[in-house]
């Protein structure tokens, strides 16, 4: 079975403290780390773990600068055959609906029985780049898949909804899931196993090589185009217990003794 | 006349609040915009949906079919396609839900319509619309504006928008036959599966002690469940703790997880991204422990401190044990 898994290279910005830079339309990015999309890190864990059972290829794509080796080194580091890198100053600019455009054209020079996306992404967070793909390609698709078991060319999906609950659904083959957080435990991946694929190819495609045309990608062929950024307004707020350890916690005490937090 | 379409949310016999929800914005904007508003309803003996509807819209379109029974993302693309390429409304509101996560990407390409994700803000700008979006895990806001012309659709997220409460509207029921025959689908639903309760039912406890990222590592959750057995509370946690497989499912409060309400909750090392802060907002009293200031916790938490947790949670633990004798 070969399988196609869509990345991203996002900065690390769960526990950053982020401002907004001076052109008001990006966020500050020194100091911050970067790393494969949270979401995608589950994607490409699913397509090793189903290729280790079934036998196959994994193939991951990213759209990205030369940056983006980086998420793709680690890819080939846990398992996947083949990485490949779209690039293009074209690109720049492209919302959810560009990108998926210039995954689909890719896709389609490639052999596939089945294609992972990351639920969503965590910086733009648009959550459509997957399902968007699979309708361009006419392909089936489940979206937030926390479970996958294949047999007879069909695949059987666990996707959440809310409240705990979840909806079973079978589709055929070739088909996309977009892969939510928590399905499997990623591989760690040490500094020696990235260095055992330093060597490999990366294939670079760009937009002729792709075969689109300039106006289906970038801003121009997006669907939105971002005016500003701007902090959320923090709302009332928390009051702030200060002080030492010592003297915060026997307030913590006084707060459960009178909300009835303490049992 | 600008007409203004909602699709309605429903599963199990309910309609869901994102349709509430939107047909309150959606009204503000028809009110703005002197448009109208319109509500679309897919399903199988949802007549009494409609009925409930009706005082929220001017049109309530009934799309009845047994073959929609159950929600499928194929079938509601090729009705949705159908529909609205006959009414064309200048905007359609969809829930950014676990639904319209899995079937508007999808119907946009259809449509060939741009389309907007995950909105928690839109206004009327000239003749389209100015969008509010949460990115990078909502530490910040993005404007953003429609490229391409309208029809546009939005999809918008749970709880963003509040219900206003307006003048009934007792709007007209228009029942619209289902394009659907007997073609063969590529996707099938076979069941809804329910989460298990769990050891302890975490959304009968009076006081919750939640842990989320910030624990850093399964070994540390041993210290926040000692600090939850000094105060008598039970143990819960954000995503990520449930993700990382540290603690059960059971125990995870937010939009996929449980829905709590408990005299006293308590957030440990939660930044309190929105999925989260949906499942626990309506708690008593709420007291976050976070090392970063701007964590949006503290915009929901009754009572914040701001320090590293694994300095402040051994301290308040020891106090509390000292002062209880």
């Amino acid at each position: 079975m070969n399988i196609i898994v869509c990345i991203k290279r996002v900065p690390d910005t769960a526990d950053a403290d982020l401002a907004i830079d001076r052109s008001g339309r990006d966020i500050e990015k020194t100091g911050l780390a970067f790393d494969l999309n949270e979401w995608d890190s589950y994607a490409i864990e699913e397509a090793i773990l189903l290729k280790e059972r079934f036998g196959g290829t994994v193939t991951v794509l990213s759209m990205g600068g030369e940056d983006t080796n980086e998420s793709l080194r680690k890819c080939l580091a846990m398992g996947a055959d083949e990485a490949i890198r779209l690039t293009d100053p074209a690109f720049s600019g492209s919302d959810g609906f560009a990108t998926a455009k210039v995954l689909a054209q890719a896709i389609r020079r490639l052999p596939y029985d089945l294609i992972l996306t990351g639920t969503q992404a965590e910086d733009d967070g648009f959550g459509e780049v997957g399902v968007m793909v699979a309708r361009l390609l006419g392909l089936s698709h489940v979206a937030i898949v926390t479970r996958v078991e294949m047999e007879d060319g069909k695949i059987r999906a666990h996707r959440e909804l809310e409240g705990g609950l979840e909806e079973v659904v079978e589709v055929k083959l070739p088909a996309l899931l977009t892969i939510q957080t928590g399905i499997n435990e990623p591989r760690y991946v040490s500094i020696m196993g990235i260095r055992k694929v330093a060597k490999k190819e990366i294939k670079v495609w760009g937009l002729s090589d792709l075969g689109l045309k300039e106006e289906e990608v970038g801003l121009k062929g997006s669907d939105i185009g971002l005016e500003r950024l701007f902090l959320p307004l923090v709302g009332e707020g928390a009051q702030i217990l200060e002080g030492k350890p010592e003297e915060v916690a026997a307030k913590v005490f006084e707060i459960l003794k009178d909300k009835g937090g303490l049992v | 006349m600008k007409e203004i379409m909602v699709v309605a949310e429903h599963r199990r016999g309910e309609l869901r609040d994102i349709t509430w929800e939107m047909l309150s914005k959606g009204r503000s904007l028809a009110e703005a915009m002197e448009g109208t508003l319109s509500v679309v309803l897919l399903g199988k003996g949802v007549k009494p949906f409609a009925e409930a509807l009706r005082s929220k819209a001017h049109r309530v379109y009934l799309i009845e079919d047994d073959r929609l029974e159950f929600y499928n993302s194929e079938t509601y693309e090729r009705v949705l396609f159908q529909f609205l390429s006959e009414k064309k409304p200048f905007l359609t509101l969809i829930g950014h839900t676990a639904q319209g996560m899995d079937f508007v990407p999808a119907l946009a390409i259809r449509l060939g319509w741009p389309l907007a994700t995950d909105c928690i803000g839109i206004e009327p700008k000239d003749d389209s619309f100015t969008l509010i979006r949460q990115i990078y895990g909502g530490k910040i806001n993005a404007e953003v504006s429609f490229v391409r012309k309208a029809p546009y659709l939005v999809t918008l997220r749970s709880g963003a928008f509040s219900v206003e409460e307006k003048k009934p509207i007792e709007g007209e029921i228009v029942t619209t036959s289902s394009p659907l025959s007997d073609e063969v689908l590529g996707r099938r639903f076979i069941e809804y599966v329910e989460a298990s309760v769990g050891e302890v039912d975490i959304t009968q406890a009076d006081i919750l002690v939640a842990v989320g990222r910030g624990i850093k590592d399964a070994e540390n959750i041993p210290l926040v469940k000692e600090f939850a057995d000094s105060i008598g509370g039970a143990l819960a946690c954000s995503r990520p703790v449930v993700d990382k497989k540290w603690l059960p499912k059971s125990c995870q409060v937010g939009t996929s997880g449980k829905t709590v309400k408990p005299k006293v909750y308590i957030a440990i090392g939660i930044s309190g991204a929105f999925q989260h802060v949906a499942g626990m907002k309506g708690s008593g009293t709420i007291i976050a422990i976070n090392k970063d200031p701007k964590a949006p916790i503290f915009s929901v938490a009754h009572y914040g401190i701001v320090g590293d947790l694994f300095k402040i949670v051994p301290v308040i633990k020891d106090k509390i044990k000292e002062m209880k004798k």
